[in-house]
């Protein structure tokens, strides 16, 4: 967010692009703007499937509707959303979001803090879900101290993946050139609000993860199925069977035993978050290595109504219900500017009438739904919704992030070399998703379909890679084809390349409105983040 | 179309503290219903947290200043109009 703010924002807002794909129009050429606009839209297909996955999830929780029904519903009250309001007021909607959202998690917070006697006492109950994971002591509350080795932390990954697949290429796609993200600062009324938009966003967004991740870490120590706490050793053994654990080392009868457990009382699987149950057979859902499924996703709403009495109860479910509405209104609406804007119009049908362009938005937003629907039943056969997002912006958002990175800072950058670079970049996450599998996953959507080379320890790892070769391969190949094609004239590229760009001065601006001391409190505050909670 | 965000997010929270907070003194009788809860009423208390924080964002909303300007107002914004303005009658 800082670097986006800081140093892409300039081409970004001072190129007057309407929107990422024009932006690539503008420094490239067509083929690029036209092949990104389609990469765009199928990814907001997906993040929108994935929103409509967790509102069908939530109805089916609630009110005990089945999966397909709550799906049907959830895109009808999404559709008439979208239909009855504009951009205005989807800002409007997202700003009041935000603040429902804080209202509803930080009582949830403090009550399972509290019931858990605090963060000491969190700690120490994660202690003994760790050990009868496998895992050392404090593997849940240190973000790196076991990041080592891919066996000793509970994600899978080790450090190297870590860093360069999620902290460089992953977060930075995700940040600087998603279109969602970045259409808010250009909506900003000069270029120093543009560039502090996404830097003052970074203030509250360091201090989520006490509002998201905590509930997450909660979920796992509250609630029924307690872990490991009884001395026969019997509850130590569901805990291991149902972990994600790389050295499970339970015999077929423990495993009988979980599951007519499970079946029996039809409660949970470690904390309070229950088995993942197969909609196709009802059963509880088990991974090719025989390991139960965990249904993470209903973390959250599993610990709001262990929570919240009637009355709070409703204002957190409606912060949940308003996050997934507005994500999936979000990127159908985004999906159908990209649509009609960035292709309908520019390669399909030219010149034709407003009212036409507008109907033909409609019909985008209809689609875009159904599409959804779709992609919510891919959703529905990940380890966990982030999973599939990760995947997903691995695909899409990582080869982008090199063409941006070059684009921007290269001059020499031409178009033939950034559309061979993102088609390459594409293909290789395709070649090497295809080529790998994550320990325990099944051949098919999750990759291996062109063979099994290299198994991972997690999903996770496995897309960490895959946006590291997609990231790497399109970088290289817009590089070699760049310098082997013709670049543009200098003077065409001016607002759009860094060395061609005049550097803004903010000097005679307030100390707390300058980007780039902001950026330095932000960064400062991260770094200290990290060592706390090392 | 100059609505202040403070107005809509005020009154918004404003209604809902006040819900959950009467809520909260008629339930307050039977502790049953906030077993749950760790015997907190947590509506009364959220419920009154959410109808401060709702009441002074609706306060600054009407009486406060908004930096926020339309884009006629300055050179920056109308340049910004004129070059949208333009680049839709290339197109169409």
């Amino acid at each position: 967010m800082v670097f986006v703010g800081l140093f892409m924002m300039r081409f970004y807002y001072g190129s007057r692009a309407r929107s990422v794909p024009e932006y690539l129009r503008l420094r490239f050429d067509e083929k690029t703007r036209g092949l990104n606009a389609i990469s765009f839209a199928a990814m907001t297909i997906f993040s929108s499937g994935v929103s409509m996955y967790a509102m069908g999830k939530l109805f089916n929780l609630l009110l005990g509707w089945d999966f397909d029904t709550s799906m049907i519903i959830a895109a009808t009250i999404v559709l008439a959303y979208i239909f009855l309001g504009g951009l205005t007021s989807a800002i409007y909607n997202e700003v009041l979001q935000f603040f429902l959202i804080v209202c509803g998690f930080v009582p949830l917070v403090f009550l399972g803090l509290r019931d858990v006697g605090g963060w000491d006492g969190l700690v120490a109950k994660l202690t003994t879900v760790s050990t009868a994971g496998g895992y050392p002591e404090t593997a849940y509350t240190q973000s790196w101290a076991f990041m080592g080795d891919p066996s000793q932390n509970p994600i899978g990954v080790e450090v190297f993946g870590l860093m360069l697949g999620l902290g460089f290429v992953l977060s930075f796609g995700y940040w600087c050139t998603d279109f969602l993200v970045v259409q808010r600062a250009m909506a900003a009324k000069s270029l120093a609000d543009a560039q502090r938009t996404p830097i003052i966003a970074a203030f509250p967004k360091m201090l989520f993860p006490f509002l998201v991740i905590l509930p997450g870490m909660l979920a796992l120590v509250v609630g029924t199925g307690a872990v490991a706490v009884k001395p026969d050793g019997s509850a130590t053994q569901t805990a291991s069977s149902s972990t994600a654990s790389a050295d499970s080392t339970r015999d077929r009868k423990g495993e009988d035993e979980t599951v007519t457990n499970a079946a029996s009382t039809n409660t949970f699987g470690r904390g309070i978050i229950p088995l993942k149950i197969d909609a196709a057979t009802g059963e509880p859902l088990v991974d090719a290595r025989g390991r139960m499924v965990l249904d993470y996703d209903l973390a959250t709403p599993m610990m709001l109504v262990h929570y919240f009495p009637a009355g709070l109860l409703g204002l957190g479910l409606t912060a949940l219900l308003a996050s997934f509405m507005s994500g999936m209104a979000g990127n159908v609406t985004a999906f159908n500017t990209v649509w009609t804007y960035d292709i309908y119009q520019s390669y399909i049908r030219k010149g034709a009438s407003d009212a036409h362009y507008l109907w033909m938005g409609r019909i985008a937003t209809v689609f875009g739904i159904a599409l959804s629907i779709a992609a919510a039943y891919v959703a529905a056969s990940f380890n966990n919704i982030m999973d599939l997002l990760q995947l997903v912006f691995a695909f899409v958002n990582a080869p982008l992030f090199a063409t941006f990175a070059l684009g921007m800072f290269w001059k020499r950058t031409t178009g033939h070399g950034a559309f061979t670079g993102l088609v390459a970049g594409t293909v290789a996450a395709s070649i090497h998703h295809g080529l790998s599998l994550a320990d325990g996953a099944v051949v098919g959507i999750k990759g291996g379909y062109l063979g099994i080379m290299n198994t991972y320890p997690s999903e996770l790892a496995q897309t960490f890679w895959t946006a590291i070769a997609a990231w790497t391969t399109c970088f290289v190949v817009t590089i070699v084809v760049s310098l082997l094609t013709r670049p543009r004239p200098a003077d065409e590229l001016k607002g759009l390349v860094y060395s061609l760009t005049s550097k803004p001065k903010y000097t005679q601006q307030v100390w707390y409105k300058r980007p780039a001391l902001l950026a330095v409190v932000v960064l400062t505050c991260t770094l200290a983040l990290n060592f706390i909670f090392f | 179309m100059a609505l202040d965000i403070r107005i809509p997010i005020g009154a918004m929270f404003a209604i809902i503290g006040l819900l959950l907070f009467v809520y909260g003194v008629f339930t307050a009788a039977g502790p049953r219903v906030y077993e749950k809860s760790l015997s907190i009423n947590v509506n009364l208390w959220w419920g009154a947290a959410m109808l401060v924080f709702g009441l002074v964002m609706f306060y600054f909303g009407r009486h406060g200043n908004s930096s926020v300007r339309l884009a006629e107002e300055s050179a920056e914004g109308r340049a910004m109009e004129a070059h949208e303005h333009s680049a839709r009658l290339k197109q169409d």
